[in-house]
């Protein structure tokens, strides 16, 4: 064994740089990894405890501005209907990211195929992004009679075309002496796509992952919104202008909370999928060492 | 030491619209030669080599690379100048690549990818990726990857051009080692006079706007050539003397700015 790998070592002056082992900087990063969760939690427990003090120390009315533990109240209370409307959301939210991935990717590999058919659709997509969703959301809620079906078209449109345009982006990116060489080794067109231009298109999908995780939600939103209270099972957003009408500010209060966890759910969701998938290899994902 | 005509350039020309990229390029080269093309940035060195390795149509003239004796999958190995490594891969899948690419399973590609690891020096990183490598080691990379098909012919286009002069005369010191272990052709583009002195059999010097060759010519130094040549009487005199030729095409050219 010895000999292999000294023979090995003499042969190239670079190599004596040796493998990266470090333990002091394991360390390091354990503990850095550990601040960038406790700090934000500890910031934010003192926010809600600086709230409940102010609230409680001017007595301001619960219709104005809640205490936080009031809103835990309503959020216990109305446990059963908000997690029914929290429901409706996830899904709403998640289907319409599925199918934006689905349609984002498959219209963006067929765009990265043809530049007729990128030329002739491209505007299309375009329209469609630049309009704004609420101007158009009360036109697909008369057109389409199932209002989960409508809503969910809103929310798609939305999300939809960044996972589009950076697919498009991220197939043609790959490295042009790499495909070189692809053609040099006569890989198949299969070959091609599963092995360069896939991973090379990997990181404009992830980051556009990211962006439409987010944008799926406001999407699923704020067709909620334009919709109002017209369906029999309403998401968190209905229940949002539900509670506003009724005065009911608590319930606001512990709907928009709902949202918001929602939100992160989605951001850290989609970010652990980008940690994973590009985490060995891309910049975006690899922690410097100094 | 050389045997018969491996690729044979009749008469090629390449034209990127008005520009004459290579003009009637003429040229045998024999199994076993080292040849260097050497010349001036846009002379088509490039262009030439990459007609070669078939990648790029010519505008006009043919180019013949006799049929293979052995059953190697592939006849060429290539290099680029930068070490065009996929950074989403180990160095062990980077190495495999042409293997998979011609559908040769793990099993059978294991031993050879290693193998073609072991003679870059390169065993021990094969689980490394290559933003973990330094520039020298991503090209060695490259380097076992273009081997690792077993080729008769390796293109290389200014492989060490980026490194610095210690790694870049190791890595020489190690390709001519290589190529005369496997009976190599190689056909290697390069911007330095020392390096083409040092490592071909036969230098190739070119002229830019149109490119075109302006100089054949071998070199007598035994192959495979020694660390003492490089400071040797006859390896400057080589030098002096392409350098001259050299010169020539630049005189003529090279006013237009
Ligand atoms: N794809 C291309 N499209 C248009 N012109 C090109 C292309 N490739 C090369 N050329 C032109 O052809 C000429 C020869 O280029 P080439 O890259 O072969 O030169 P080179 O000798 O390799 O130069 P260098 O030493 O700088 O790499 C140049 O004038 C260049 O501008
Ligand atoms: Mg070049």
């Amino acid at each position: 064994m010895s000999t292999i790998s000294t023979t090995d070592r003499t042969t190239d002056p670079d190599m004596d740089t040796g493998a990266p082992v470090n333990t002091g900087h394991l360390l390091r990063a354990r503990r850095e990894r550990m601040l960038s969760w406790v700090m934000p939690i500890t910031l934010l427990v003192i926010a809600i405890c600086l709230w409940e003090f102010l609230v409680w120390y001017n007595q301001v009315p619960k219709y104005l501005i809640p205490a936080p533990s009031l809103i835990a109240e309503t959020l216990v209370r109305d446990f059963a209907s908000l997690m029914a409307s929290s429901w409706f959301t996830v899904r709403l939210t998640f289907l319409s990211l599925a199918l934006a991935i689905v349609g984002g990717v498959l219209l963006g590999a067929l765009f990265a195929l043809s530049r007729p058919v990128e030329l002739s659709l491209f505007p299309f997509a375009v329209i469609l992004q630049v309009t704004p969703v609420v101007a158009i959301a009360p036109l697909i809620l008369i057109y389409v009679d199932s209002t989960f079906a409508a809503l969910l078209i809103c929310a798609w449109i939305v999300a939809f075309f960044p996972i589009l345009t950076n697919t498009v982006i991220g197939l043609r990116s790959a490295d042009h002496n790499l495909r070189d060489l692809f053609a040099m080794y006569r890989a198949s067109p299969w070959q091609r796509l599963r092995y360069l231009l896939v991973p090379s298109a990997l990181p404009y999908f992830m980051a556009a992952l990211r962006v439409a995780g987010g944008l799926a939600l406001i999407g699923a939103v704020v067709a909620e919104f334009v919709a109002g209270t017209a369906g029999q099972h309403t998401g968190l957003a209905s229940r949002i202008i539900e509670s506003s009408f009724r005065s009911e500010i608590p319930r606001m209060f512990a709907a928009l909370l709902l949202v918001s966890a929602l939100g992160i759910v989605i951001f850290l969701l989609t970010s652990w999928v980008s940690h994973r998938v590009l985490g060995h290899w891309h910049e975006s994902e690899i922690r410097r060492e100094h | 030491m050389t045997g018969a005509p491996i690729i044979v350039l009749d008469r090629v020309s390449k034209n990127f619209g008005d520009v004459r990229a290579v003009e009637e390029l003429s040229l045998t080269i024999n199994e076993g030669e080292f040849i260097t093309f050497l010349g001036p940035s846009g002379c088509g060195k490039s262009t030439a080599l990459k007609m070669i390795a078939g990648l790029m149509p010519l505008t006009a003239g043919t180019i013949t690379i006799s049929a293979p004796t052995s059953d190697a999958e592939h006849d060429l190995g290539f290099v680029f100048q930068e070490p065009t490594l996929m950074p989403w891969a180990s160095v062990f899948d980077n190495v495999y690549l042409p293997l998979r690419l011609a559908d040769i399973g793990l099993g059978e590609a294991t031993p050879r990818v290693r193998e073609a690891l072991r003679e870059v020096g390169l065993t021990r990183f094969a689980e490394a990726y290559p933003r973990e490598l330094s520039g020298g080691m991503k090209m060695r990379v490259s380097i076992a990857r273009a081997l690792v098909t077993r080729p008769r012919i390796l293109l290389m286009d200014e492989p060490f051009a980026a490194l610095d002069e210690m790694t870049r005369s190791k890595l020489n010191d190690d390709l001519v080692k290589l190529s005369d272990d496997h009976g190599l052709t190689v056909v290697f583009v390069t911007h330095s006079v020392f390096e083409s002195v040092y490592l071909s059999t036969r230098v190739i010097v070119m002229a830019a706007r149109p490119g075109r060759l302006v100089a054949d010519t071998p070199l007598a130094a035994p192959w495979p050539r020694k660390e003492e040549y490089r400071t040797s009487l006859e390896f400057s005199t080589e030098a002096r003397r392409i350098s001259e030729t050299l010169k020539g095409t630049l005189d003529v050219d090279d006013i237009d700015h």
